[in-house]
């Protein structure tokens, strides 16, 4: 089991969800944060007031994984999120030790699993 | 007393006509920033600012070509067609009435700058049809370029003396030149710079219902002076259409929320917004000449063929992003035909309509809702082909993603300020302070 985050450009990230449900990976839990790579600042004016976005918006996805699903949601993200420029983010792989669903009790493999037919 | 006030100036001016002219004057002005909010609020977070800057662009550029020849095109002696130059820079445009009787009560310069807040407003609201895509420069050249050859040739028709006004063709306070030229033309303006990026494959929603809410509150408001203004006086039709602007507007709200009942058992809040706009169209040529039995009855009929565009323009390959067609030239022409059928020379003391035996009145008024869609279309399209020919229309694929607020203005809408860093302003110029860099 891994968790696969991806943070991605916000503009990008309607282009992963499609990828990933392409992929058929279920699951996914989404957020706005913000971060800064190596991409260039934008500079933005404020009456008079000029400055220098240090950080910009970037949307991070959490997904928790079984092994099979680790290549398949790499790649989504990836594909989904690439546009060549500077910027377009990072994909993190790190190990799970449990997942619990917590309406059911089911752990792990099964946890991480969506159910069928919903 | 009165007389003494009247003696001192021109003995035709009244006082209370110009002073109700001068407040509808500014109550129009205030329906384009309550477009710029009403539009902001439909579009997504990243483009509010570029949606509500086109709005306040259009008050800068269309005065500016309303006072150059603007004015003149659309009031001024001229041809069937066109006005000539006759009142070009204001030249002429003073302290008397307006000689050729439009407005007979009140100083030439109130009227000016009362069709004025109209080229505005109208000029704005083509914008809804290329909103999150159109470069901001190219729609400032489009907008200077509009107000004179779509929006001054059609309220010459339509008001100043060209061939529907005189041919007998009734329009209280625009349907032609406001409503049905936007519509059409946002419709050709969609044609002309194309679909949004992601039109038809995500879902584009709107990002501030309660924006959308406000906005369609201001106008609303701001309608007050625009139909009730519309006489030039403070004379029965316009009382009647000040007061026909609450019944109509009321009648398609209440009509669009059982609608939504219906239809999908929830009343929307952007559909209530919506509709009030719809009764507002639809009341505006019409204000001045039907009874306000026969404007509650254009509320609740009339909101039926917007409803119906509303739901049907979104399923083609069209984006004309705010519907500004379904809300304006639709509601606009069903107004103008409304007039042709309902028109009742006991209230409005100039003429009848075909259901009380005018049949000639529905003619002109046909003749109306075909010539103005037809115009506003094709001028439209040409006037955008020939912009497009000489510079991008539109912006790149990338910047449309970023969104236009960063790539056209450099200013976001919803700003937390975390992480942004000083780069100068007056105090570090002079003090040569180093600025804080975090790395």
């Amino acid at each position: 089991m891994k968790l696969v985050i991806g943070i991605v450009r916000p503009e990008k990230a309607n282009d992963v969800l499609e990828a990933l449900y392409r992929a058929d990976v279920r699951g996914v839990s989404m957020s706005r944060v913000q971060g800064h790579g190596g991409e260039l600042e934008r500079v933005e004016t404020y009456r008079g007031t000029t400055v220098k976005m240090g950080l910009s918006e970037k949307v991070r996805f959490e997904i928790a994984v079984s092994d099979d699903f680790v290549e398949p949601a790499v790649g989504a993200l990836q594909s989904g999120a690439q546009t060549g420029e500077v910027g377009d983010g990072k994909i993190f792989v790190v190990p799970l030790e449990q997942a619990v669903r917590i309406r059911t009790g089911e752990t792990d493999k099964g946890a991480v699993t969506p159910v069928e037919g919903q | 007393m009165t007389d003494l006030l009247l003696a001192g100036q021109a003995s035709e001016i009244d006082t209370g006509d110009t002073a109700w002219m001068l407040v509808a004057t500014a109550l129009v002005l205030l329906m384009t920033i309550g477009l710029g909010l009403f539009y902001a609020g439909l579009v997504r977070a990243k483009n509010t600012l570029n949606t509500f800057m086109m709005c306040i662009a259009a008050l800068a550029v269309a005065t500016i070509t309303w006072a150059l020849v603007g004015y003149s095109w659309a009031f001024s002696p001229g041809n069937d067609i066109i006005g000539g130059f006759d009142y070009a820079l204001l030249n002429g445009v003073g302290f008397e009435p307006n000689p050729d009787g439009l407005g007979a009560t009140i100083p030439h310069l109130v009227f000016f700058a009362f069709q004025a807040t109209f080229c505005i407003i109208t000029t704005a609201l083509v914008s809804g049809a290329v909103v999150e895509r159109m470069r901001f420069g190219p729609f400032l050249i489009f907008a200077a370029l509009w107000s004179l050859l779509v929006y001054s040739v059609l309220a010459h028709w339509g008001f100043g003396g060209g061939w529907l006004v005189d041919g007998g063709t009734l329009d209280f306070a625009g349907g032609i030149a406001v409503e049905m030229a936007s519509g059409f033309s946002a419709l050709a303006a969609a044609l002309v710079v194309g679909a949004r990026k992601d039109y038809g494959r995500q879902a584009l929603l709107p990002h501030n219902a309660i924006y959308v809410l406000v906005g369609a509150g201001l106008l609303w408001f701001g309608w007050f002076g625009f139909n009730g203004g519309s006489g030039f006086n403070t004379g029965q039709n316009s009382v009647l259409a000040f007061t026909n602007t609450l019944l109509t507007p009321a009648c398609s709200l209440m009509t669009w929320i059982v609608l939504d009942l219906i239809r999908g058992r929830k009343a929307t809040a952007i559909g209530a917004a919506t509709a009030i706009i719809v009764g507002c169209v639809l009341i505006t040529p019409a204000g001045g000449f039907i009874a306000p039995g026969w404007a509650m009855a254009l509320g609740v009929a009339g909101a039926l063929p917007c409803y119906a565009v509303i739901l049907w323009r979104p399923r083609t390959r069209v984006d004309e992003t705010l519907d500004v067609l379904a809300a304006h030239g639709i509601a606009g022409l069903t107004g103008i035909l409304f007039i042709g059928f309902f028109a009742q020379k006991s209230w409005n003391g100039i003429a009848d309509g075909a259901a009380y035996g005018n049949f000639d009145q529905l003619v002109d008024q046909v003749l109306a809702a075909i010539a103005t869609p037809a115009y506003a279309f094709v001028a439209t399209f040409v006037l955008l082909k020939v912009i497009g020919a000489l510079m991008p229309l539109r912006a790149t694929v990338e910047e449309e993603a970023i969104g236009m607020d960063v790539t056209q203005h450099g200013e976001e809408a919803y700003l937390t300020g975390e992480g942004a860093i000083l780069v100068s302003t007056e105090a570090t110029r002079e003090s040569r302070t180093p600025v804080a860099q975090p790395r």
